[in-house]
């Protein structure tokens, strides 16, 4: 219980923002027209590649003799960013095509 | 230095923020993808710059490569894929996002032992990325037809609901006890990696829009564990973000199909499904009549409204084009046409808004379901192509058939049908559809794009 405690208040600021962007989350798609669907998910997709943030500081925080972790982190660091790029540029490729008729 | 970063990942959140939003919007959209986009680099650039600690040269590079690889991989696919891959694709980047995650939580496991807090985050990541990626990818082979079939082993609701307790009692044991071994830790990584391949095989093809849109939130989750992890607020806030607008997106989607996100998973899609499917088949009574293009060109000829309706088969035959074609001549001969858009006509929704949309089919003539539904007693000729479930009269008059409830497009109302197929084969949800057999329909067969051709050099001949 004290550990529980503890964890709470050393990361209050955390569990604020959780809090209050699973609030923003869900205002922000209300009401999505169903055309929009797809290019939003993929959207999305591409945001939470932001997970590649964390393959980057896995490996700047490995040992320069961790074999492994560094073999592994690469592999993370590349389909993150596989993950990003990929995701953006296809969310644009789709939009491109909205856009056209305008 | 490290204020700079502070405030890198601030402006990062909020660009996810308002991006997102503007994806919202057709007009804001493409913007907003690409005030995300900015955002996400400034964060990478941010995050490998401004390191608090020496970091030795290799390292550097080896990141650079990482990074350079996975740039022109992910640039090169994006760019290049088909307009109706791109579901597909997207499923696949989604499970590379969850696989990050995964290797995160295999590597740090070590790193982080006797902080069961940390520990609990890491292996919460684990699973979540590793069901994620096996989940994508099971979700991807479905969409381009390599799995077609929904595989279930008896009593999979049961089998699965256990094996996942099972797997979260592991992990609890493992942090709890704080044991310290690798073994364990690929063990519940491989048992993730199987859960996440027995939560979509047993859900059917048609509803992988539903099961990609989960997955993306369950990756989105997992980037948000590993932002908890090291407190990085970047990782945090873009994490909870598509997690919480990749829930809401999932049930918008389920709402358009008028399916409940439980029965999606746990299957009313079920093994009930097949016995129902064959009785339908059994009972509908009546031929099918087979027209030429030739008849359908007078058809359209002198009709005065003619409603297209594009399904997934438009697509797979690469026949937008020649659609628009289609269109542009009718029009010119002083019929009214108008596209008639079925929120999830195709793999994905706006799949048909998307394909249509490369090839200048003016906005104003796609009409969603709603709008068009009215117009159809008052229309003389609806041109199905390669379309099928969206249609399916069954979801209105058939309580026992699996689509049941799902709004459909009521084209049966108009005074003639014309469905182009490419043979008599169910769609999608593995059904017959009693449209076929109506006394106003008739059939021409063929490949979207060749039956059209010839639709379209008739109609220029008269």
């Amino acid at each position: 219980m004290t550990e529980l405690i503890e964890f709470i208040t050393a990361n209050l600021q955390m569990i604020y923002i959780v809090i209050l962007m699973i609030f923003v989350g869900v205002e922000i798609i209300g009401h999505v027209p169903a055309v929009l669907h797809t290019p939003l998910m993929s959207g999305a997709n591409a945001i939470h590649g932001v997970v590649v943030v964390g393959a980057i500081l896995v490996m700047l925080g490995s040992e320069p003799d961790n074999i492994l972790a560094l073999s592994l982190g690469f592999v993370a660091v590349l389909l993150g960013t596989l993950n990003v790029v990929g995701g953006f540029v296809v969310t644009d490729r789709m939009l491109e095509m909205f856009k056209k008729k305008k | 230095m490290e204020f700079i970063l502070t405030l890198i990942y601030l402006v990062a959140s909020i660009t996810y923020i308002l991006g997102l939003k503007m994806l919202g919007h057709p007009k804001t959209a493409r913007k907003g993808n690409l005030i995300a986009a900015f955002g996400m680099g400034i964060a990478i650039i941010g995050t490998i710059f401004i390191y608090p600690k020496e970091v030795p040269m290799m390292i550097y590079v080896l990141i650079g490569i990482a990074i350079l690889i996975g740039t022109i991989i992910g640039w090169l696919v994006a760019k290049k894929v088909a307009m109706t891959k791109m579901p597909e694709l997207v499923s696949i980047f989604n499970g590379m996002g969850g696989a990050s995650a995964a290797l995160i939580g295999l590597i740090e496991f070590h790193h982080y032992q006797g902080q069961t807090l940390s520990i609990v985050t890491i292996l919460a990541g684990l699973i979540i990325g590793s069901i994620s990626f096996s989940g994508s990818m099971i979700a991807w082979g479905k969409l381009n037809g390599t799995i077609n079939k929904p595989i279930r082993i008896p009593k999979y609701n049961i089998i699965n609901n256990l094996f996942f307790i099972v797997l979260v009692a592991f992990a609890g044991f493992i942090a709890y006890q704080g044991i310290d071994s690798q073994l364990y830790l690929y063990v519940l990584f491989v048992g993730a990696l199987a859960y996440g391949v027995l939560f979509v095989l047993p859900i059917g093809g048609a509803d992988m829009p539903v099961v990609i849109s989960l997955l993306n939130s369950f990756t989105g989750l997992a980037a948000a564990l590993g932002g908890f992890l090291y407190g990085n607020m970047v990782m945090l806030t873009g994490g909870i973000l598509v997690g919480s607008a990749g829930t809401i997106l999932t049930f918008a989607m389920c709402d358009a199909m008028n399916r409940s996100l439980s029965s999606v998973i746990f299957g009313a899609f079920g093994a009930t499904t097949s016995t129902a499917t064959d009785e339908a088949s059994r009972k509908i009574k009546g031929n099918i009549k087979e027209t030429t293009p030739s008849d359908v060109a007078i058809l359209m000829n002198y009709a005065n409204k003619v409603i297209i309706i594009p399904g997934y088969g438009l697509a797979v035959a690469q026949a937008q084009h020649i659609i628009h074609e289609l269109e542009e001549l009718l029009i010119k001969k002083g019929v009214e046409v108008k596209y008639a858009i079925h929120p999830v006509a195709g793999r994905m929704p706006g799949h048909m808004n998307v394909l249509l949309a490369e090839t200048n089919v003016s906005y104003d003539r796609l009409i969603e379901m709603e709008d068009i539904n009215p117009e159809f007693p008052n229309t003389d000729v609806v041109f199905v192509v390669g379309a099928n479930d969206v249609v399916n009269p069954a979801a209105h008059n058939d309580p026992s058939s699996p689509i049941y409830g799902m709004p459909i497009l009521e084209a049966e109302n108009a005074k003639y049908i014309v469905v182009n197929k490419r043979s008599m084969k169910p769609g999608y949800a593995g059904i017959e559809n009693e449209l076929f057999y109506n006394q106003k329909t008739s059939m021409l067969f063929g490949d979207a794009k060749d039956a059209l051709g010839k639709l379209v050099s008739e109609l220029k001949n008269m």
